[in-house]
């Protein structure tokens, strides 16, 4: 039982990234009927400014490290903590939930510049061009984040307040000593907000009926005289802002390197594929239903029994899925059937 | 005169073809002939051979990316040290104590060294790409570095098919000494049969003889033989082998093999892993609250085999306390030690790592070895190298065994450091192992060498 809870406590927060960046992919393609291959980089730069945050508030002095006499050593001290001690270690200790308020307004910039820039000029075409030039555009994004941070992962690390674990064996009354990482749960606290909020917009304001409506006809919105295609963009830049966040967060978990985005894009789509392609509650489902289900499979008891079946169990889930289900868990009929 | 004769020759290209490849047999015959009839003259025409050139190429081949990348900068930086004090530049670092010492401070064989730089990534195809463009095209004389057992063992193999010698980097895998030798692959840095060996009495003082231990093991030669030799040692303590899991190189989030420890009814933790996934693994199994459990009525407890300060770096607080073992620390008092670490510290304002000692080491051998055996001609070289018995390079006294090119010197078991009385202070020496407690028979790993000749 305490297993069995781990195991799907792991798969949550897995399962919440997938969830968040499939949320973004299956948006942008119900929306602008684009498959976005760069969708991927997104998260990896959203990533990026939970680290450029962190390096912005550890900018340092060199202070002669006194301790060591043989040679000339330096130890950096941060700015922060020299002009406001302890509170300043606290800013630093606390960069990365304060990277959100800058990841939200960056990645918006970069979600309106994508979209404005080159993503619009490719919806008339083909998805095998789409996917072309959009996979086009996470190498380089990919490139470009290597060339200025380098190729290694970057150690990103948690509050120290939330590092530590939470007792949850005793939170579902269970005798045995079931802990959690504080940081893993707020992951998943935070997925199920954001995740929440994108819902919320679309299914509680005007703006985002209009929306709903033009993902079912955006022909017919666009009669009304509405721009629909305006609201569409905007409906990017939400989407690249979920990724980032999704990313920013995910930090402390993983240390992000260039190739985070691709590492979660290639899951991600398999997460929108047995969701259902263009269905929102699908791809969010999918993506906790696929994670908790590669954390059981990569639980030790199941791997004697099937060696390596933890690294095909998402792509088996999802043949078995495409074969009974042929659009998925909840997908619609008429999207990608034409 | 008439028109016709005037005209030129009919040369057609045919007959220039004709006429340029006997000119070129008749050329090659008249001065290839001394060569075959100089037993001496044809033997030094090796891949590579300098000649008359005024200096000669080192090759570099470090992981610049990938899990290893620290290490492999820090192996760059004592490598470009090494090329500066075996040119006579710097201070001499540790040419001012190895005992004995051929080299002179004026390069190798009166050659400046000069040298290219390549980027491993931790993966042995890239690598042995990467060490193939440095022998062909850049025409290196030696090369050396990794962090990885997989690359040395893979660009070792290169190094015999070419004829090219590879002094081995980090590389801690018994294999790389042992089934996987060959003639032109040296190794300077210890095995994971020596971990097992020096970690065994300290394990047994600390813990007891009555632990299960739960293995994680990077699924890759160095992987495998560290946990088979510290299996070897632990459950000849009496410990009990709970599970021994394999991950995969870089798997970043160690989460889902991490949960199942706490279940296992494991009371030790070992991870075979090295670098950045160490890094990760160690880091997760904190934030899992490992450390602070009880088990079988007995503290947690997580043991690294094998780790450094670069490591300890990158873990921060979750590495204190911990044991390892370590081919070197810049702490260590001797006269070798002391002096590199300070030819080190100057350059680059920090101490070396255990990564760069051994590389440094490795190059300064090469060349010492060279000016030994009076030629860059690698059978000769090889034969200086083997059986070589040297002292003042921070290991104490070493041997480079000639049956299978280890190195035998002293090994270090450490701890991560509680109190830390610099930001480089990060391990604490427990124990220094003599050379005798961890020299083993060379034929229990198998193997052959190879010939010299290739």
């Amino acid at each position: 039982m305490d297993a069995i809870l781990l195991q799907i406590l792991n798969g949550l927060d897995k399962g919440a990234a997938y969830a968040l960046i499939a949320l973004g992919l299956t948006l942008v393609f119900g929306t602008l009927g684009v498959v976005n291959f760069a969708h991927g980089a997104l998260f990896m730069l959203g990533a990026f400014c939970a680290v450029s945050v962190g390096k912005l508030l550890t900018i340092s002095a060199k202070i002669k490290d006194e301790s060591v006499t043989f040679f000339d050593a330096y130890k950096e001290v941060p700015y922060l903590e020299i002009w406001w001690g302890d509170t300043g270690s606290m800013i630093i200790d606390y960069a990365v939930p304060l990277s959100i308020l800058i990841t939200i307004p960056v990645m918006l910039l970069i979600g309106l510049a994508m979209e404005r820039g080159l993503i619009r000029f490719f919806y008339k075409r083909t998805h095998a061009e789409q996917i072309l030039v959009t996979f086009g555009l996470a190498i380089v994004l990919q490139e470009i984040i290597k060339a200025a941070f380098g190729a290694n992962p970057i150690p990103t690390p948690a509050p120290s307040a939330v590092s530590g674990t939470a007792n949850v064996g005793a939170w579902f009354g269970l005798s045995g000593d079931i802990s959690y990482p504080w940081w893993r749960l707020i992951y998943f606290a935070f997925a199920a907000v954001v995740a929440g909020a994108v819902f919320a917009f679309l299914r509680f304001t005007t703006y985002g009926m209009v929306v709903r409506a033009g993902m079912q006809d955006s022909e017919t919105v666009g009669l009304l005289g509405i721009n629909i295609q305006r609201r569409f963009t905007v409906v990017f830049g939400i989407a690249a802002v979920v990724a980032g966040l999704a990313g920013a967060m995910y930090t402390p978990i993983l240390p992000p390197d260039y190739h985070l985005g691709m590492d979660f894009l290639v899951l991600s789509f398999v997460v929108v594929v047995v969701g259902g392609m263009g269905s929102l509650e699908g791809a969010v489902a999918a993506g906790f239903l696929l994670g908790i289900l590669q954390s059981f499979a990569s639980m030790n008891e199941v791997k004697q029994i099937l060696p390596g079946i933890d690294q095909i169990i998402i792509y088996l889930v999802a043949v078995v899925i495409l074969l009974t289900l042929p659009r998925g868990l909840m997908g619609r009929k008429g999207v990608m059937e034409s | 005169m008439s028109k016709k004769d005037c005209t030129p020759p009919n040369f057609s290209r045919r007959t220039i073809l004709k006429a340029s490849a006997g000119a070129g047999a008749l050329g090659l015959g008249l001065t290839g002939t001394p060569y075959f009839f100089s037993r001496k003259a044809w033997a030094a025409s090796f891949r590579n051979d300098p000649g008359n050139a005024a200096s000669v190429k080192f090759g570099f081949n470090v992981p610049q990316t990938g899990p290893y990348a620290d290490e492999g900068a820090d192996e760059l930086r004592a490598y470009k040290l090494a090329v500066k004090h075996i040119n006579g530049e710097g201070d001499g670092g540790i040419l001012n104590t190895m005992k004995p010492l051929a080299l002179k401070g004026n390069g190798v064989l009166g050659k400046k060294v000069d040298y290219v730089t390549g980027d491993t990534q931790t993966k042995s195809d890239a690598a042995r790409a990467s060490a193939k463009r440095m022998i062909e095209k850049d025409g290196v004389i030696m090369f050396t570095g990794g962090s990885s057992s997989g690359v040395a063992v893979a660009v070792q193999s290169l190094a015999q098919e070419m004829g090219i010698i590879f002094m081995a980097g980090l590389t801690h895998s018994n294999d790389t000494t042992g089934k996987d030798k060959r003639r032109y692959g040296f190794r300077h840095f210890f095995n994971a049969y020596m971990s097992g060996a020096a970690l065994g009495p300290v394990l047994k003082e600390e813990f007891g003889s009555d632990r299960r231990a739960y293995h994680l093991t990077a699924d890759y030669t160095w992987g495998w033989t560290q946990e088979e030799s510290i299996k070897n040692t632990t459950e000849g303590l009496g410990w009990e082998t709970v599970n021994a899991v394999r991950t995969p190189l870089g798997a970043g989030d160690f989460s889902q093999y991490i949960t199942p420890v706490l279940e296992s009814g494991a009371d030790v933790l070992i991870l075979n892993h090295y670098g950045g996934d160490m890094v990760n693994s160690l880091t997760q199994a904190v934030q899992f609250g490992l450390r602070d459990k009880m088990r079988n009525g007995k503290k947690f407890e997580v043991v690294v085999p094998l780790f450094s300060r670069l490591m300890a770096q990158g873990a921060g607080e979750n590495i204190k306390g911990i044991l390892g073992t370590t081919a070197w620390n810049w702490s260590l008092q001797d006269e070798g030690s002391q002096a590199f670490v300070k030819s080190f510290g100057q350059e680059y304002g920090f101490p070396p790592s255990q990564a760069a000692q051994t590389c440094y080491v490795q190059a300064i051998l090469y060349a010492d070895a060279c000016e030994r055996a009076g030629t860059f001609y690698p059978p000769e070289v090889i034969r200086a190298l083997e059986g070589f018995e040297f002292d003042g390079t921070g290991d104490g006294p070493t041997l480079y065994r000639a049956a299978d090119h280890q190195c035998f010197k002293r090994v270090l078991v450490v701890r991560g450091n509680e109190n830390p009385q610099s930001q480089f202070d990060l391990l604490k020496v427990v124990k220094e192992v003599p050379r005798e407690q961890v020299t083993y028979d060379p034929s229990i790993f198998g193997g052959e060498l190879g010939p010299y000749e290739v």
